[in-house]
């Protein structure tokens, strides 16, 4: 039994799943919803305000990444913008070829998208990992030939945490005149980005990964790169993505993305250190337990944990009933029944795949709250144990 | 998000009838590490019924909590009743499953008959039918 009292309040440590929304984002909202409502492609007052918020947006967000405004596409949803890219780049590109390269761990709406191409006649390499989950650069550059009209990695990896070196793919990129795309969903507002130093081509951030709305993403497209739209319409975005424009949302990112970027260096080192605590605690304390993802390479906010001989679903069903929220690549918790593609590809077994835990801390993470985990975690690693047929040596 | 109800959740916190038997008349193993679930039943049997029962649960909640419900069931029933419990009866005491996780209730109702035959072998009694050709179907999934 476990002797904690039942905390009321809740410890989020799923901030890589969404965040909640700052005050300060909501308050620069407000105004969106009932004043300021205006259509953007209305040619009245109202119209032309809801313009204005949308194009200083754009501005703010164009900044950050290193930019033009005119690079910079307003979309719904990071799986919107990596969907257009897949299936955008390929139907403009099919001319040249029609092979596509992505890591072995992206995100599903990656996967996915790549694997409805493939059923489409385009041949797609995936590319292998190292067991920290770092893309292996030598089998980038052995993938790449001259029907290779796209290559897609992961910035930073959303269940482990391993930052790719973006900058080394994109220069392999640029010379092999292959287009570079990059998901950046969990790394924009959490560690630097420059569109043009990375030589990236193409880039996906989202805004509910940093404090801001659900409901609206971006997508960097550099000038003169050659991609077709996903939605048809009415031509807003440039003709990039057809559709009314969800002003509030996007008002929202542009102001969350500034808070992050302007909070970016000393928002990373408090998280690093608290980090770091729970890493080298539960490594030291717990027996049976590996960190997953990069040691050095790594997220700010990430902590991806396997424990030995218990299952992962059961390590979160316990914690959420102790009043803590993460996540796991167990595959009990799969809508497939599956191990987490990014854990197998890294070369973990199934069985240390299915007993992984991701912590991922935020902006209201605090010192207290993790050690509050660090105390309950190895009671109940124990418990589950006691319960399991296969026991720990210690 | 997974809506387990409060008799799951109650079962997974506080599991009955957890652990071992030091000398059990039956064991029964079902599952596999590779899947995610292995689940351990040892069966102590008196005068044709279950005297006692342990279990021991590698798994989901939904695994932990269906492998302590079917242990009660199974207490103090003969072997005749027991063979007849299905993992509808399961869900329905646990106050259901969601439908992604009712294999796990299978697989206690599996572990539970494969404790039965290994003592009922081991006495030489006669194996029902039905209980030899779920027998062979678990052999041949590679336990699961």
């Amino acid at each position: 039994m476990i002797v904690v009292v039942m905390s009321t309040r809740r410890i989020y440590m799923d901030y890589a799943a969404t965040t909640p929304i700052d005050p300060l984002v909501v308050r620069m909202m407000l105004p969106y919803f009932s004043e300021k409502f205006g259509n953007t492609a209305s040619l009245h007052q109202e119209g032309s305000e809801a313009g204005i918020a949308l194009e200083r947006s754009r501005k703010i967000i164009a900044k950050i990444l290193g930019a033009k405004e005119t690079e910079v596409y307003f979309t719904s949803s990071a799986t919107e913008s990596n969907n257009t890219v897949i299936k955008g780049i390929t139907w403009a590109n099919k001319e040249k070829g029609k092979h596509i390269i992505i890591s072995a761990t992206e995100h599903d709406c990656v996967m996915e998208s790549a694997k409805w191409m493939e059923k489409q006649g385009f041949e797609v390499t995936k590319l292998p990992v190292d067991e920290n989950g770092l893309v292996k650069i030598e089998e980038l550059k052995k993938a790449i030939k001259k029907e290779t009209i796209l290559v897609s990695v992961i910035h930073a990896n959303n269940e482990v945490g391993t930052i790719n070196n973006i900058e080394e793919i994109g220069k392999i990129c640029r010379e092999a005149g292959v287009y570079f795309h990059t998901d950046a969903s969990q790394s924009f507002g959490k560690i630097p980005i420059d569109v043009a130093k990375m030589k990236i081509d193409l880039l996906t951030a989202s805004s509910h990964k940093i404090y801001g709305p659900k409901g609206a993403a971006i997508l960097y497209i550099r000038e003169g790169v050659k991609i077709e739209a996903l939605l048809h319409g009415g031509g807003h975005e440039g003709g990039m993505r057809s559709a009314t424009v969800n002003v509030p949302a996007i008002v929202g990112m542009a102001k969350a993305a500034e808070i992050c970027n302007n909070e970016m260096a000393e928002e990373s080192a408090r998280l690093m250190q608290l980090r770091d605590k729970m890493i080298q605690n539960i490594l030291k304390n717990i027996e049976g337990t590996r960190l997953n993802g990069d040691p050095v390479k790594r997220l700010p906010n990430n902590v991806n944990i396997s424990f030995e001989n218990v299952e992962g679903e059961s390590i979160l069903m316990m914690l959420d009933q102790e009043g803590v929220a993460v996540s796991t690549g167990s595959a009990c918790s799969s809508r497939t029944l599956e191990p987490s593609h990014v854990l197998t590809a890294m070369g973990l077994e199934a069985k240390v795949a299915h007993g992984s835990i991701r912590f991922s801390l935020g902006r209201w993470t605090t010192e207290k709250e993790v050690n509050y985990v660090l105390e309950i975690l190895p009671k109940i690693i124990l418990k589950l144990r006691q319960i399991s047929p296969f026991k720990t040596k210690i | 998000m997974m809506n387990y109800s409060k008799i799951v959740l109650k079962h997974f916190r506080n599991p009955h009838n957890l652990g071992k038997i030091a000398k059990p008349d039956g064991v029964g193993e079902v599952g596999n590490m590779a899947c995610g679930d292995v689940m351990r039943l040892y069966i102590k049997v008196k005068d044709d019924k279950i005297e006692d029962i342990k279990f021991e649960t590698y798994g989901c909640a939904a695994a932990i909590a269906t492998s302590s419900a079917v242990t009660d069931m199974a207490k103090g029933k003969t072997l005749d009743e027991v063979l007849k419990l299905d993992y509808e009866q399961v869900i329905k005491d646990l106050g259901g499953l969601p439908p992604i996780k009712v294999h796990c209730s299978l697989l206690a109702i599996d572990a539970l008959g494969e404790a039965i035959y290994e003592y009922l072998v081991k006495n030489k009694r006669e194996i029902p039918e039905d209980l030899e050709i779920k027998h062979q179907k678990i052999l041949t999934r590679g336990r699961h």
